[in-house]
């Protein structure tokens, strides 16, 4: 353990992980009710890794996310309310009730964006690097993808663009071991992220993403050299998906022992026992907890309440110039 | 200052370079940029604007695209060459994906103002993956501007309004008309999306084009009127948006319209148009509505081959006549 983990930086890593893990179990129980539309992707057991990159950004470092982004949106700072209300579709959200779950972007507080497709925030965070180091900006850009994306060419075609420019970008792996329903390992060829972000001039650091402190202490040391100008870093975090690929997947098609046994390694609870061990009382671990979970009560019935958006603003947004106009609806 | 007659790939130069001179923001990103573009016009740029402004990207359309959203996204403004249209194919998903829906996928949050500059058209004797029209794809693309020019001086001018667009702009550089001279202003103002340009002013039949294939259209129109058939020639300049109200003007004065296109006809953007007259004149006042293209095969490499697909004038002057029929 490093000194720099004293026990209010433990119980901030727990705080955001409760967070995370309170609001996907809300959005699970209301998409189970029908109020939550569309598909919804959770992070239940990879709140680790989330948590421990973000705690080590400031706003003015961007994210780029994947279809799995409610962890990283929340660990990077955005507005619960707005995200619950884009998840419910309802006026409010962050993106206006035109994103929904794979789609939330918090552009204030630099969350450049969930994305639908495998490995696409890649090339875009490598892009947000090179404006950024244009425009003399001290911040950096993180990419959060999972283990399918390594074998998606901008992944090959990003690490190499950033590690040739020497860009300020951390690439983060968040390793679950499955690309939707199929074990990663049974579709990649040769050992994998690191030696491939290696090949490409990109060093790279694995850890145990249910072990937030050693992910907090990578992407400390990893974000710290990409800020001193030293090119793009990789961490490659494994960690384990407890649920299925999406909330309608009950994910039968996985090992029952193999669930079990990440359901020891959780990352909350993993830390929650440290925290005992440093002389946190349970009371006080159990008021974090129960305040997430207040937190995202509250942001439910906020977001069950809100509006519908108005139909009009279904035309907004589109572009400035040839923009289609509402023409209203006849009854 | 008074204007010059310079080549349609001086102009687009100049545009770019007036912009780039104006705006610290704007840069240009993609394969072989640095030693000019492939076809010089950024020649010049890198002693100009340095390496972090002039950036010659790996052979990596997915992360110049992708990239070019990206750098938009923290405030900067790329033109993106993706050197030749057909490569736009491996940029896919950034451009209808990402660049497209992210405006609209995050509420307003993020305006991607990028120029995405694709030489297109038919280049002699470079076969099916170097010659290709697909413009009418994008028009169908919600979230993008889609510039066709013909001219020099209106390269150079929507080149300007395409650099200061907050929308993202795809640019079909007319690459066959690169060579094509023509006066530009020494200061170039920006032309606005959606305007149309009259080339040649008639009573009797209506012709709309766009792109590369202008110029055998204004050699047709010249043959008609020889022949005693006087066309309205407007070229559109942009297709999306396009100028409705010039073409449907137009087209209740002369009651036939043709449109030419050197893509392929089949689903092609001379279909909208046909369309949207006829949809909006009625059957009754347009007397003739027909669209002139290319067959619906690749584009062969045999120069007899070659010439047995394109637009010709000689087809467009017999397509014309059976329009005035």
């Amino acid at each position: 353990m490093q000194p720099t983990h004293n026990v209010q930086r433990l119980l901030d890593l727990y705080r955001t992980m409760s967070r995370i893990r309170a609001f996907e179990t809300a959005a699970l129980t209301a998409h189970k009710e029908g109020v939550v539309p569309g598909p919804l992707h959770v992070s239940i057991g990879q709140e680790g890794v989330a948590a421990g990159v973000c705690l080590n950004l400031t706003t003015e470092d961007r994210i780029t996310s994947n279809h799995r982004g409610h962890g990283h949106a929340i660990a990077k700072g955005a507005g619960i309310q707005g995200m619950m209300r884009e998840l419910f579709g309802r006026e409010g959200g962050h993106c206006r009730g035109k994103g929904g779950s794979m789609h939330i972007a918090d552009f204030s507080v630099g969350m450049l964006g969930a994305n639908g497709v495998v490995s696409g925030g890649i090339p875009i965070a490598v892009g947000a690097a090179q404006g950024l180091k244009m425009k003399r900006s001290s911040a950096i850009a993180v990419c959060f993808f999972g283990d399918g994306a390594i074998n998606r060419g901008p992944f090959l075609e990003g690490l190499n663009w950033a590690a040739l420019y020497t860009l300020p970008v951390l690439f983060v792996c968040e390793d679950n071991g499955v690309s939707a329903f199929t074990a990663t390992e049974s579709v990649t060829a040769g050992p994998g992220v690191i030696a491939r972000a290696e090949s490409l001039g990109v060093p790279g650091v694995t850890v145990d993403g249910n072990d937030v402190m050693a992910v907090d202490e990578a992407a400390a040391r990893l974000a710290a050299e990409v800020r001193a100008g030293k090119g793009p870093r990789l961490l490659h975090a494994k960690t384990f998906r407890i649920t299925g690929h999406t909330s309608t997947d009950a994910a039968a098609w996985r090992d029952p022992a193999s669930v079990e046994a990440a359901k020891k390694r959780c990352p909350i609870d993993r830390l929650a026992v440290l925290l005992g061990e440093r002389g946190v009382a349970a009371a006080d671990l159990a008021a974090v907890r129960s305040a997430a979970e207040a937190e995202m009560a509250a942001a439910v019935l906020d977001a069950k309440g809100a509006p519908w958006p108005d139909e009009a603003i279904a035309y907004d947004d589109v572009q400035d110039v040839g923009a289609v106009a509402y023409a209203g609806v006849s009854a | 200052m008074s204007g010059q007659s310079v080549t349609l790939v001086e102009a687009v130069r100049l545009a770019a370079l007036q912009e780039m001179r104006r705006d610290p923001t704007v840069w240009v990103m993609g394969e072989d940029v640095a030693r000019g573009g492939l076809y010089g016009q950024y020649k010049d740029f890198l002693p100009e604007f340095g390496e972090e402004r002039v950036v010659s990207t790996p052979i990596s359309e997915s992360t110049i695209m992708g990239a070019g959203l990206g750098a938009a996204l923290v405030g900067t403004r790329p033109i993106i060459e993706m050197r030749i249209f057909d490569f736009v194919m491996c940029a896919m998903d950034e451009l209808v994906n990402q660049i497209a829906k992210i405006r609209y996928m995050f509420g307003g949050q993020a305006k991607p103002s990028v120029v995405v500059r694709m030489p297109h058209g038919i280049w002699r004797n470079s076969a099916a993956q170097h010659s290709q029209m697909l413009e009418s794809w994008f028009v169908h693309l919600p979230g993008v501007i889609v510039v066709t020019p013909s001219t020099p001086a209106d390269a150079a001018g929507l080149l300007v309004s395409a650099i200061r667009s907050d929308d993202p702009v795809l640019f079909f550089d007319p690459k066959n008309l690169f060579p094509l001279t023509g006066e530009v202003a020494s200061v170039i103002e920006p032309i606005p999306f959606g305007k149309a340009r009259l080339a040649r002013e008639g009573r009797d039949l209506t012709i709309v084009s766009w792109s590369a294939i202008m110029p055998a259209v204004e050699q047709a129109a010249a043959t008609l009127a020889g022949e005693g058939i006087a066309a309205d020639v407007i070229d559109l300049r942009t297709l999306w948006p396009w100028d409705q109200e010039a073409v449907l003007a137009s087209v209740r004065k002369t009651g036939r319209l043709l449109v030419v296109q050197e893509a392929v006809s089949v689903a092609g953007f001379g279909a909208e148009v046909v369309s949207t007259v006829v949809e909006t004149l009625g059957p009754a006042r347009v007397k003739a509505a027909r669209r002139l293209g290319a067959p619906r095969i690749p584009i062969p490499f045999s120069p007899p081959l070659e010439d047995a697909v394109k637009v010709t004038p000689a087809k467009i002057v017999a397509a014309a006549k059976a329009a005035m029929g």
